[in-house]
């Protein structure tokens, strides 16, 4: 019996480990093409590895670091996901907080509205919600976390409702009486019991905002600001040869902080998605 | 305490309600009405009834992407579901180097749909010139396997986590007591796990259904609906009718179309929701 268990073990482990180098394949192919000279790069030759004829060291990424605006996309999308990902943590929280304590009709509304919110195709606002962005003058990297902070408050407001439920309210109400106003109450005593919650919220919403296409492409003016997710279709999408070299660099270059991210945050992303799955 | 938050209740809830009515109560109402209307702007708009429904209705490229987005939600909720699930099982079977395999098969995930959409074009377009067929912008059934096969690449990791958290709440006397009463493998999987599961399948039914809906990203990066439309799924058929064209008539037509879009995946949903969570078991 043991030794059945043992030899099934080793055929699992082959599997999954023939599986995850299947998964990392892609990865890797864009790394070795994106290391490949321009005239080495066609479709058919995607899958051979650069030869001492054909490599090209790191040219590709020092054009595509120097041209297309890559830093400056890189610093508009990193501006842009921490200012929308602070602004939903803090305002939404307070607001989940406040609206489970309160519990009335009027709370009941707006947590049944971010429900509504959470699966209501983004097709069906996006052109009334760019013409009112561009209203407000929300269109540029630095307010639009105000679109972000009402698209995303669905997801956190529910998330944050889900866990406030949980807290014993004994708790904030010792702080009342000793002197807390609301305030004080919530930032001294509630948010450090909410932190593993928002870590969890900020995983996905940062996942989400940092990888957003469509909505910075409506509501940014697309000549003068390109996040990150941006600047890859346009440079696939503008017309005459597209380059493939420095395209497959910017590829990697955007694919690289995240692999890094990841693998220092990986307790908090995992955890994150498992503690999002309680809808329903 | 309950006197004093509500003074205190328009500083907590005001700043995320007057984004909320900005970035989603306004342009919903807006987009509902404007279904109804022709325009070019939110502010030149002509009531025309439902003429935009009708001509909606009888639009080929219209139905066409419906049918496509259904038959592509089916098979790729299948495909996720089941073969997250197998991972989440094996993953928790303590093998050595799991947290490796788990760390490898989420982070597609991380990666966005328009990144994830290109790696994938040129992936698959040198398997198809390898075999001498037609490329992705004039194979449409290449496309939508692609589709496939991009969308399990990134979702199946996602799942995976979700079915794991799952499993590992199964107490483990359940399956002990099953086991010292004779059950095999598989009965403890039809018979209790999965039972006990049944809550992480509602949540990633629910989730793959809404994510292969509303797909977009990901449609426009690999294929773009070539050829000829034919790959277009319903988010996608209804941003080109909104941008490709000019002309007052294309607003109100994708308006339209957007509304029915937004009322079938909350329809679908809400259904989907029922009925698996009727399977539910309380623990």
């Amino acid at each position: 019996m043991k030794q059945k268990r043992k030899i099934s073990n080793i055929i699992w482990i082959t599997v999954l480990t023939v599986a995850s180098l299947l998964w990392l394949y892609p990865i890797v192919m864009i790394l070795f093409n994106s290391l490949k000279k321009e005239t080495a790069i066609s479709t058919s030759t995607a899958f051979t590895l650069p030869t001492s004829e054909t490599f090209a060291g790191i040219s590709n990424y020092v054009s595509s670091l120097t041209s297309q605006g890559f830093l400056k996309s890189l610093g508009y999308s990193t501006l842009i996901t921490l200012t929308s990902v602070a602004a939903i943590l803090i305002c939404c929280s307070m607001c989940a907080w406040c609206i489970t304590r309160l519990n009335g009709i009027f709370s009941k509304i707006i947590y049944y509205m971010c429900v509504l919110s959470m699966v209501v195709p983004f097709q069906m606002v996006m052109f009334t919600l760019s013409q009112t962005a561009d209203k407000l003058k929300l269109n540029t990297p630095f307010n639009i976390w105000v679109i972000y902070l009402g698209f995303g408050a669905g997801l956190a407001v529910f998330m944050f409702c889900g866990f406030v439920k949980s807290i014993p309210i004994e708790i904030e109400e010792a702080a009342m009486i000793d002197g807390c106003n609301p305030l004080q109450t919530f930032f001294l005593v509630v948010v450090p019991i909410l932190k593993p919650t928002m870590i969890s919220v900020g995983v996905l919403e940062a996942m989400w905002v940092w990888n957003d296409y469509l909505l910075p492409t409506l509501v940014l003016d697309i000549k003068k600001y390109k996040t990150i997710p941006m600047l890859i279709q346009y440079f696939r999408g503008s017309y005459g040869k597209v380059e493939m070299g420095p395209m497959m660099a910017s590829i990697m270059l955007t694919v690289i902080p995240i692999i890094i991210v990841y693998l220092f945050g990986q307790k908090y992303i995992i955890k994150g998605v498992a503690d999002g799955a309680v809808k329903g | 305490m309950h006197k004093a938050l509500k003074r205190y209740s328009p500083i907590f809830v005001l700043p995320t309600l007057l984004a909320f009515i900005i970035g989603f109560i306004i342009p919903f109402a807006q987009g509902l009405y404007l279904s109804f209307c022709k325009f070019t702007t939110v502010d030149n708009a002509q009531w025309v009834g439902f003429a935009n429904y009708n001509v909606i209705l009888k639009d080929a490229s219209f139905l066409n992407s419906f049918k496509f987005t259904i038959v592509f939600a089916v098979v790729s909720i299948v495909l996720i579901n089941v073969i997250a699930f197998g991972l989440a099982l094996l993953l928790t079977k303590e093998l050595r180097g799991t947290n490796i395999f788990r760390t490898v098969f989420f982070m597609p995930n991380l990666i966005g749909g328009i990144v994830l959409g290109y790696i994938w074009q040129i992936l698959i377009n040198c398997i198809l010139s390898l075999a001498s067929k037609p490329l992705l912008a004039l194979n449409s059934s290449a496309g939508y396997w692609g589709l496939i096969i991009l969308m399990c690449w990134q979702q199946i990791g996602y799942m995976m986590i979700i079915y794991i958290a799952g499993l590992q709440n199964v107490p483990s006397d359940l399956v002990e007591a099953a086991e010292i009463d004779g059950a095999n493998a598989w009965d403890i999987l039809w018979k209790i796990k999965l039972p006990m599961v049944m809550s992480s399948v509602t949540i990633c039914v629910f989730l793959t259904l809404t994510n292969s809906f509303k797909l977009f990203d990901q449609n426009l990066a690999l294929t773009g609906g070539d050829p000829n439309h034919s790959t277009e799924m319903l988010a996608l058929n209804i941003y080109q009718t909104f941008y490709a064209r000019a002309g007052a008539l294309f607003k109100g037509y994708g308006q339209a179309k957007a509304v029915i879009f937004c009322i079938l995946v909350i329809a679908i949903s809400m259904l989907q929701l029922k009925l698996t969570k009727s399977k539910e078991v309380q623990q």
